[in-house]
């Protein structure tokens, strides 16, 4: 079987065609489901409730720092809403956001399987970030935290008087879900690709999947066993970070990082995965260097359990480890900008054309350079200690974070959209949104880039008058902002029922997930593909219009 | 083709599955050994730091039950090794009866486990609960003649209990499924084409037995000569 060819056959007589949507409409059919498509939209809804509520918390933020006063809420309310937006938007909306829900549909489609290699235990992920989100929300609404998303000790364990116990269990609780997502995608990679899928005929999502499950599986136990002996120390009062004892609340911040830099990329590693596959589709092009995009992903993976204690240059580390520290931070711009140049060089010479999809794409390689280059500007000493702490630091993650994995997200929901739900959104609302989150993006945090540098330290809802400027462009630019994400959540819920029916690969694209119909059947493919050749093999596309034409 | 019922629906054939099962339960060692990992370390940090307060919190373990526990809990894993090579023979009896011995070296364990505690407890040991500087048997002496604990001790015994209960948490979970898994021999689960669940069931075991042969040395052993 040609994979290329099959997806040219046009979409059969138009009979009423099973798929995983429409076998079953009873609610326990989704609740009890083991279907991996099926779960990845219920992670779908779930992550989008939370992003509504993280987006909640950001905008009160943005709207107390309009004037430089406490004219909304009060201070202490005030670091709660910064907590709520942080915990909530790191752990429940970006870390499952392209994992749990692009990764857990397209993984075993991709690989030509029926299935992830444990559907239970993906249904039970699923649970769990349910429980773990369920614990965060009650504290949140019962009188929230106020120790920043980061629970630096001895603020957590001995001086906050806010609800850290439940939001720590919360966290605990998802963490498992992380976990358990990443094992088993590097089960499904491993044991479930199909006949002729060797590993360099991976898309080139797979391999960033892959690259992100790792981190997955061997950070996240990290941070779990750091939150508990919080907790433990919180409960009883015994002091494990606390010099009173003995103990070192630097240790505290060891062991946090040496999760929390690795879940950097966590939040990072997914949406190039996106990319590569968007730019490929959209340039019609194979990708510049497939092996070392896919390598790329593994060396970042690796390099980002080395670079922790550049979060803490001035919580007082030796001089000597902050000049290791600092230079294998730089290390890893080796790797990221591997990717960019050679989603550049794929670019070159392609047949670029601008759907929804690639603005998003190309949104995200700007976005990811300006975010990537600051990140080099923070990991040397001198600056860091001018600008840490500063909302220099804010604009750089937020460029990544939400300039990045939140650009890449949107673009692979509008990317696979019509396969998952086998509608075509409106084009012209989704160019117009993409434009539209591009701006808003930029005016609400290069502003803060200028701001940090001038001075302006991060978490504090007062500030001098004459930072005012800068931060009302921002907020301006965050207004901006939400009515771009807003508009795709309409949109596409109304081509759930106007749009048109898609087809089964409506961008053309190679991939097995666009050989089988839209949306898939059950059980993914009537029969397991073969593969007989590498993939974005665009060019067989190419000779195939070619002898299609007649010649003049 | 039809699949044999032990296959489940997404595998291709028993080959598949036992693959991906025995992969699955190694990469939830790695996450365990990054779990256990955070409190060695933290542990190693502390003692460093504060060698004479943690060498004196190991003099306050019962060594003789520590050692007594490590035989034990050993002799536990040989039985398990034993059931998985019945399971992978196909005498089933065999798995039953060794996976009985298993849990039962383990209850034993636990059973010393929780003495220990509560010896620790009479001695005023427990932080959080009744932890003191001052030993219960001196405590009637005048201050001149009492031999106080080093205050640091008192982290020292914090990580002997976190670590011995977490690591006690996972033998219970081990019990729990060695139970399903009698369970599931008797009914005639297990063949030699499919024996998988005892093997990676044995993986586990295995695990939580080597955590210990960690944890007794560096929690009794590294006392005074």
């Amino acid at each position: 079987m040609n994979m290329t060819t099959a997806a040219y056959i046009p979409a059969p007589t138009r009979r009423k065609q099973l798929n995983f949507l429409n076998h079953d409409y009873r609610i326990r059919s989704w609740l009890l489901t083991k279907d991996h498509k099926r779960i990845a939209l219920l992670y779908m809804v779930s992550i989008t409730f939370f992003f509504a509520i993280g987006g909640a918390a950001a905008t009160l933020i943005r709207l107390e720092l309009v004037y430089p006063t406490n004219w909304i809420v009060k201070s202490e309310t005030y670091n709660k809403l910064f907590t709520m937006h942080g915990v909530i938007m790191v752990w429940f909306f970006l870390i499952p956001s392209i994992p749990a829900v692009l990764g857990n549909f397209l993984m075993p489609l991709m690989l030509g399987a029926r299935d992830v290699a444990f559907p239970k235990l993906n249904l039970t992920s699923w649970y769990l970030f349910i429980i773990g989100g369920a614990f965060t929300l009650f504290a949140l609404l019962w009188g929230g935290v106020d120790t920043g998303w980061t629970f630096y000790t001895p603020l957590s364990s001995s001086f906050s008087n806010t609800h850290v116990v439940l939001v720590v269990i919360g966290i605990f609780i998802v963490g498992f879900s992380t976990i358990l997502t990443g094992l088993n995608f590097i089960v499904t990679t491993h044991t479930m690709r199909c006949p002729g899928m060797t590993w360099f005929r991976m898309p080139l999502f797979v391999w960033g999947m892959y690259a992100t499950s790792v981190i997955q599986v061997l950070a996240t136990p990290v941070l779990a066993m750091t939150l508990a002996l919080v907790g433990i120390e919180r409960i009883w009062r015994i002091g494990i970070f606390d010099p009173a004892i003995g103990g070192d609340p630097l240790l505290f911040q060891h062991l946090f990082w040496f999760y929390s830099h690795p879940a950097v990329y966590i939040m990072i590693l997914p949406g190039m995965a996106v990319e590569s596959e968007l730019i490929t589709c959209f340039s019609r092009k194979e990708p510049f260097g497939y092996v070392f995009i896919a390598f790329s992903s593994v060396a970042i993976a690796i390099l980002g359990f080395l670079v922790w204690a550049h979060h803490m240059f001035v919580a007082g580390i030796s001089v000597y480890s902050g000049l290791v520290f600092s230079m294998l931070s730089m290390v890893v711009a080796v790797p990221s900008a591997i990717k960019v140049f050679n989603w550049t060089a794929t670019l070159y010479r392609g047949s670029i054309s601008l759907e929804t999809p690639m603005l998003y794409a190309l949104g995200f390689i700007g976005l990811f350079t300006i975010g990537g280059l600051t990140g080099v500007m923070l990991a040397t000493l001198g600056l860091d200690v001018h600008v840490h702490d500063t909302y220099f630091v804010i604009a750089h993650f937020h460029y990544i974070m939400v300039g990045g994995m939140v650009m890449a997200y949107l673009g692979g929901v509008h990317f696979w959209w019509p396969k998952i739900t086998g509608k075509m959104y409106d084009e012209w609302w989704g160019r117009l949104s993409a434009i539209i989150i591009f701006i808003g993006f930029n005016l609400t945090f290069f502003p803060q880039f200028i701001l940090g540098y001038i001075g302006m330290p991060r978490r504090y809802p007062v500030y001098p008058p004459e930072f005012q400027f800068w931060n009302d462009l921002s907020s301006a630019g965050a207004s901006i902002l939400a009515i771009g994400y807003a508009l795709p959540l309409i949109y596409l819920l109304l081509s759930l029922r106007y749009g048109k029916d898609a087809g089964n690969n409506p961008h053309r694209a190679t991939g097995l997930e666009w050989t089988t119909t839209s949306p898939p059947p059950e059980h993914n493919f009537h029969t397991i593909p073969v593969i007989t050749h590498e993939p974005y093999a665009y060019y067989l596309q190419l000779k195939e219009n070619r002898e299609e034409e007649p010649s003049v | 083709m039809s699949k044999p019922a032990y296959v489940e629906q997404q595998y291709e054939d028993i080959g598949q599955q036992t693959h991906s099962a025995t992969l699955g339960m190694w990469l939830f060692l790695a996450t365990e050994v990054l779990f256990f990992g955070v409190l060695f370390v933290s542990y190693t940090v502390y003692r460093t730091r504060w060698p004479d307060a943690f060498r004196q919190g190991s003099e306050d373990l019962e060594l003789w039950i520590g050692g007594i526990n490590t035989a034990v809990l050993l002799t536990s894993s040989l039985f398990m090794a034993l059931a998985v090579r019945d399971a992978k023979r196909g005498h089933n009896g065999g798995v039953a009866a060794y996976l009985g011995l298993t849990i039962l070296f383990g209850v034993i364990f636990l059973g010393f486990k929780a003495t220990e505690y509560t010896l620790e407890a009479h001695e005023h040991l427990v932080p959080g609960i009744n932890f003191s500087t001052i030993p219960p048997d001196e405590t009637s002496k005048p201050p001149s003649q009492q031999h106080p604990r080093p205050e640091q001790e008192r982290l020292f015994m914090l990580f002997y209990f976190i670590m011995t209960a977490f690591h006690a948490t996972h033998m219970l979970v081990g019990i729990g499924v060695m139970i399903v898994l009698i369970i599931l021999t008797r009914r005639g689960h297990f063949s030699p084409a499919y024996h998988n669940p005892v093997e990676i069931a044995g993986l586990y075991w295995h695990f939580v037995d080597i955590v210990w042969v960690f944890l007794y040395p560096i929690l009794y052993l590294l006392r005074q000569g």
